[in-house]
């Protein structure tokens, strides 16, 4: 363009090039939403019970930050395979759950009940993840053939499998060999309902650059690093559990900066461009000779092991499981699913956006909104049932109402849950990024030929 | 009734299909084995008559339960064409609005309504309200309560239905399946949790004790007595004088001398009415043109439309109809299990859409047949392997059918 | 229509036969025989029987027209040769080779591809990813050359030659304006071209076209089928073309086969075929 005529036009034009830097470019953009989420909670703490407490603000943003970064990693995974590629997979919890049972099976010592291989924690990561990759493999050889719906069906029908059969009896203990004289006996279990301990887990690791004995770091003493951090946080009034849990959220970022970085470079190939195919008509994608099923095969084994890996990450950290928590219910693949669909399918930075804004404003924000009410109005106690809450409506005192529905918020976001869903569904499918177009190849496609090269 | 002529006419699917044949042989032969107490070779030790009569009955109650709730599910699939995640929600508010008001009547019946309306509405979750020992329903107890449950039941369920497709499904007519099967997901959250935040979440007793009947051996002669004493009494020679006995007129079978099966009345009312409601549909069907402008709004909406099909008043029929029947099955489920929590419909969909998969999506008569299916292989599976797998059974069969045969065991002939 | 087409298509014949004659490389391991050989092909659904024992063949390095009213089971047939349906019965042999009820892509991958009479793009993707999808076993499509490092630099340098070719490819169809445009936003036509285009990437050996003209104008029509005939003159490509444009078929083709009701009703010259009784009877009522 030649020199604009007037001034106007030339500030004009650098406040949208402004713009663009920086709602165009992504980094930035997850930095305004976490930013904006931050000082929402920084806001809502200081209007809560604890007030301006220091400590109090600064875990409840690690404890934001921990939730977005998991559900960022898993809506990522599922991006894969249904952002992408179009497979419709709802039984993610189900692939978490294996991920995890076999981290257990492989890391937990010999000694324990129920018992494990005690092998190293790189080892029962990989193995994790590739015994999701696996059981990915085994589920998308018959059913990717499948229409989505159906599909849909086998996979949270298998999730539901796995998830049952982990909590029976006959998996709680199980020797594997016995009859084979040659081979030393193995002794697994699920744990069934009694759980499983995870002495050697992902947070292990983070709490030994604090503790010099990080599986009790009650017991023993602190490392040169922990001394200094620790110290420092306790005069700032900074819990010292909220130290090591922030250290492990920081290694869930970088997991979900190399998620990322993993999708847009899947993404970003010929490869990906085929996923695309696939998802947008995969009968031409076959007319144009491309061997859907192995790609199927390949991307649903790729997205399950970062589901099994995401499982790890999410559930053995704590050290103990059983199969009948959340994280492997149909309901937490649902729970990705809206994380997925506000940020928009088929878009990455959506998929953290996604994330972040499921686990503050929809998971973690309402209770916040319990604490504050309970503070600030004084609504006596809560009616304990909805009758004795509704007696009150016709007497036209609306306190005890507003109680109990205060008291019930945890229950009711599931309700603005469903609410968000529909709503998306009818009025925004492609949530907020999902109608951005992503790069499906390596290199800049308009640049035209007999000009310069692209770098 | 026809329900039968309907399962005789369809064995016809075993001749077509030898791998679905191949499995239902080597189930029956394997059976036989396992009741002669002969050696096998799959998993699973001998197995008693008494025993296999006692699973093919809870069978039978589980799969009518699930088979009824499958017919509107099946229908709604195949008309509106999305698998509806909320059809297990609608099961539940059935059960919760059934049992409200059979409370309520229950309540009014005895005289304890004064004051406990809100107390029997919320089921027993409120100060001072009464409890299911204090109403005492049952179905030979409380007859009326227990009908007037079941109307509202299903009215309560089709106001809701109607309701949900009204404001969530009928905007989004034109909408793919997998934004509706979304959409219905969001539904079942929004019921589901606002069941939770009325009734709360724990589960309750709903019915009183249970009058059974049983079935027993007494000296090869086969026995009906309404107490186990009764029973064992009569077997060891004292024929009970002021209890209810009555031998049934069969074959002498030796000195055969054992308890065989135990019906209770609540089991006894699902099958009751559950068979009755298959029925009155059936005859609705047979009667009405409701049943071809259903096939045809399946097989084609647009063509239905151009000739002259009323497709949106075939859409609301299909939703009266399923979720009438939704939450006649909700409620007569809690009837047989005598508790209800708000989780019953979700954790029954997998098992409903499994039936609905089985018999065919879209047939009517499939969903029923295919409920049975389910309740046979959920309640069979302990046959050969440990109980807590036979769940994970009846979806691993699912799976399989989804795979190897979507269109069903029927071959995808929409019945209805 | 003109005389210039009757003399190319005449040109392009020679040309063809120069072609098997002493051209090198996979058109000459192929020469002698048809191209296509359709025998007895059988598809019916749900009691519709909608291909009813067609057999026919089609020359190497020809154009062939498929004509025949609506209905008549064209479509199913191309269908079915390239195992989008399952046959009932028959065969289909490519450079004699039997590829009936190979999958679809496994039939694309032997050179034989197809474009669809309602035309299939890809909605979401750009033009310029429509047309990169396109050339078969591009480095980069497993996943290893995809993600890992080593890979990526051949990756790129594979693709920034693609990318030059569709490029030429974009200007030749007269689209290069849309490059950036998502599929889905083209009209009608511009969707036709871009299937064609798309199509002539894979680089085959033979190619089914299902009404590629329909909604194309006519200038670019013309030019389009120069450039068919340049393929089989230079590269030996066979072409099988379902048109409903006499004048083209008449002017381009050097063979018709005519479908009428599932069944092969005539075969031949185009003069011929229009000459032909009972040809003309089954477009009765319909134009020719
Ligand atoms: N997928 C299908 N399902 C059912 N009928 C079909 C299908 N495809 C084609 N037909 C029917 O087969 C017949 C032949 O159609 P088609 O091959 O499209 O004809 P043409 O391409 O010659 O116009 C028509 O009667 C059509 O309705
Ligand atoms: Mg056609």
């Amino acid at each position: 363009m030649s020199d604009g005529p007037g001034a106007l036009d030339g500030v004009r034009r650098r406040w949208d090039a402004a713009a663009t830097r920086v709602f165009g470019n992504d980094p930035l953009l997850v930095a305004a939403v976490m930013l904006g989420i931050y000082v929402l909670f920084t806001a809502m703490t200081l209007v809560g019970p604890s007030g301006g407490d220091l400590g109090a603000i600064v875990s409840n943003l690690q404890a934001v930050t921990f939730w977005t970064a998991l559900y960022a990693m898993m809506a990522l995974a599922l991006n894969l395979h249904w952002g992408y590629t179009g497979l419709f997979n709802i039984g993610v919890a189900g692939f978490m759950a294996v991920g995890v049972y076999a981290f257990a099976a492989l890391t937990v010592p010999p000694s324990a009940s129920p018992p494990g291989l005690g092998l190293p924690l790189v080892v029962g990561i990989a193995g994790g993840m590739l015994a999701a990759a696996f059981v990915g493999v085994l589920t998308a050889l018959p059913a990717l053939r499948l229409r989505a719906d159906y599909l849909a069906i086998v996979t949270v029908a298998l999730s539901e499998i796995i998830r049952r059969s982990l909590l029976s009896p006959e998996l709680e203990e199980f020797t594997l060999f016995s009859n084979l004289g040659f081979v030393p006996d193995v002794t697994l279990g699920s744990g069934a309902g009694r759980g499983i301990n995870m002495p050697t887990n992902p947070s292990i690791p983070v709490k030994s650059v604090l503790y010099t004995d990080p599986g009790n770091p009650a017991a023993g003493g602190r490392t040169v690093v922990g001394k200094a951090v620790l110290g420092a946080a306790e005069s700032a009034g900074v819990r010292e559990t909220v130290v090591s849990q922030f250290a492990y959220t920081l290694v869930l970022v970088a997991v979900v900066v190399l998620f990322y970085w993993l999708l847009v470079r899947v993404g970003n190939s010929p490869f990906g461009r085929v996923l695309k195919a696939i998802r947008e008509d995969e009968l031409v994608a076959n007319s144009l000779g491309k061997d859907t099923r192995v790609f199927k095969i390949k991307v649903f084994a790729l997205g399950c092991a970062l589901m099994g890996l995401g499982g790890i990450l999410w559930e053995a950290q704590r050290g103990f499981t059983d199969a009948s928590v959340t994280t492997f219910r149909p309901l937490q693949t649902f729970y990705i699913f809206v994380a997925l669909i506000i940020g928009g399918a088929g878009s990455n930075t959506g998929s953290v956006l996604g994330g972040a804004l499921f686990a503050g404003l929809l998971f973690q924000g309402p209770l916040f909104v319990r604490r504050i009410v309970a503070h600030l109005l004084n609504l006596g106690d809560p009616p304990s049932t909805f009758v004795g809450a509704a007696a009150g409506l016709f007497s036209l005192e609306l306190g005890g109402f507003l109680a109990y529905t205060v008291n019930n918020i945890s229950e009711l976001r599931f309700v603005f849950l469903g609410l968000v869903l529909i709503y998306l569904m009818q009025r925004r499918p492609t949530g907020l990024l999902g109608h951005r177009k992503e790069a499906a190849a390596s290199v800049d496609l308009m640049e035209r030929p007999g000009g310069e090269s692209d770098e | 009734m026809s329900g039968t002529e309907t399962l005789a006419g369809r064995v016809a699917p075993l001749r077509e299909h030898p791998r679905l044949a191949l499995v239902a042989g080597v189930v029956g032969i394997d059976v036989g084995l396992k009741l002669a107490g002969v050696w096998s070779p799959l998993p699973g030790g001998p197995l008693g008559v008494e025993r296999l009569v006692t699973l093919l009955w809870n069978g039978l109650v589980i799969g009518l339960g699930v088979g009824l709730a499958g017919i509107g599910l099946s229908m709604t699939y195949s008309i509106l064409r999305f698998a509806n995640f909320a059809h297990g929600d609608y099961v539940t508010t059935g059960a919760f609005a059934g049992w409200a008001c059979a409370w309520v009547v229950a309540a009014a019946g005895s005289g304890q309504l004064a004051g406990n309306v809100g107390g029997s509405l919320a089921l027993g979750r409120a100060p001072d309200a009464p409890s299911a020992a204090d109403l005492s329903v049952s179905v030979f107890g409380s007859p009326l309560a227990v009908v007037v449950g079941l109307v509202v039941a299903a009215v309560g369920t089709v106001v809701l239905t109607l309701a949900v497709d009204r404001t969530v499904f009928k905007p989004m007519r034109d909408a793919g399946g997998i934004p509706l099967l979304i959409a219905s997901i969001g539904v079942a959250l929004v019921i589901r949790y606002l069941i939770v935040f009325v009734y709360g979440g724990s589960s309750r007793g709903l019915t009183a004790e249970q009058t059974r009947l049983i079935v027993g051996g007494v000296d090869g002669r086969i026995a009906l007595v309404t107490s186990r004493r009764t029973l064992r009494e009569a077997q060891d020679g004292a024929v009970p004088v002021d209890a209810f006995y009555v031998e049934l007129p069969v074959v002498d079978l030796g000195s055969y001398s054992a308890e065989v099966v135990a019906v209770s009345s609540a089991e006894f009312g699902l099958v009751v009415l559950a068979l009755g409601l298959m029925y009155a549909l059936h005859v609705t069907l047979q009667r009405t043109k409701l049943g071809t402008a259903m096939r045809a709004t399946a097989d084609n909406k647009d063509l239905a439309r151009v000739t002259g099909i009323p497709t949106e008043r075939v859409v609301r029929a299909t939703w009266v109809i399923g979720g009438g029947l939704a939450g006649a099955s909700g409620y007569l489920i809690a009837l047989e299990r005598g508790t209800l929590g708000f989780q019953l419909g979700w954790l029954l969909l997998l098992l409903i859409f499994a039936a609905v998969i089985l018999g065919g999506i879209g047939s009517i008569y499939g969903a029923m047949v295919g409920g049975v299916l389910i309740g046979f292989t959920q309640s069979l599976a302990v046959v050969w392997i440990p109980s807590s797998f036979a769940t994970a059974a009846a979806f691993a069969a699912m799976i399989l059918v989804l795979v190897f045969r979507p269109e069903g065991i029927y071959g995808g002939v929409s019945t209805a | 229509m003109s005389d210039d087409a009757t003399a190319a298509r005449a040109a392009a014949a020679d040309a063809a036969a120069d072609a098997n004659a002493d051209e090198t490389g996979d058109v000459d391991a192929r020469t002698g025989g048809p191209a296509l050989e359709v025998e007895d092909l059988r598809k019916s659904f749900a009691g519709l029987v909608a291909v009813d024992g067609a057999t026919f063949s089609v020359e190497q390095g020809s154009l062939t027209g498929l004509i025949g009213p609506n209905g008549a089971g064209k479509s199913t047939t191309f269908n079915c040769i390239t195992g989008v349906h399952d046959v009932d019965g028959g065969t289909v042999r490519f450079f004699g080779e039997d590829v009936t009820g190979l999958r679809t892509n496994r039939v694309a991958e032997r050179g034989l591809v197809r474009t669809f009479q309602i035309a299939r793009e890809l909605e979401e993707m750009t033009v310029l990813e429509n047309l990169m999808l396109a050339p078969g076993d591009q480095r980069g499509e497993t996943l290893a050359q995809a993600v890992l490092p080593g890979f990526r630099d051949a990756v790129r340098d594979r693709e920034r030659a693609l990318r030059e070719e569709v490029w030429e490819t974009l200007e030749l169809f007269e689209i290069d304006h849309l490059a950036d445009e998502q599929a889905g936003n083209l009209s009608g036509g511009q969707r036709k071209l871009l299937e064609l285009s798309r199509a002539l990437l894979t680089d085959p050996d033979m190619l089914l076209l299902d009404e590629p003209f329909a909604g194309v104008n006519p200038t670019l029509e013309e030019k389009l089928l120069d450039r068919i005939h340049a393929l089989q003159r230079e590269r030996g490509l066979t072409f099988l073309l379902v048109e409903h444009d006499m004048d083209l078929i008449m002017n381009h083709c050097e063979h018709v086969i005519v479908m009428h009701q599932g069944q092969v009703l005539a075969e031949g010259p185009p003069e011929a075929v229009r000459d032909d009784e009972q040809v003309i009877d089954a477009y009765l009522g319909e134009e020719i």
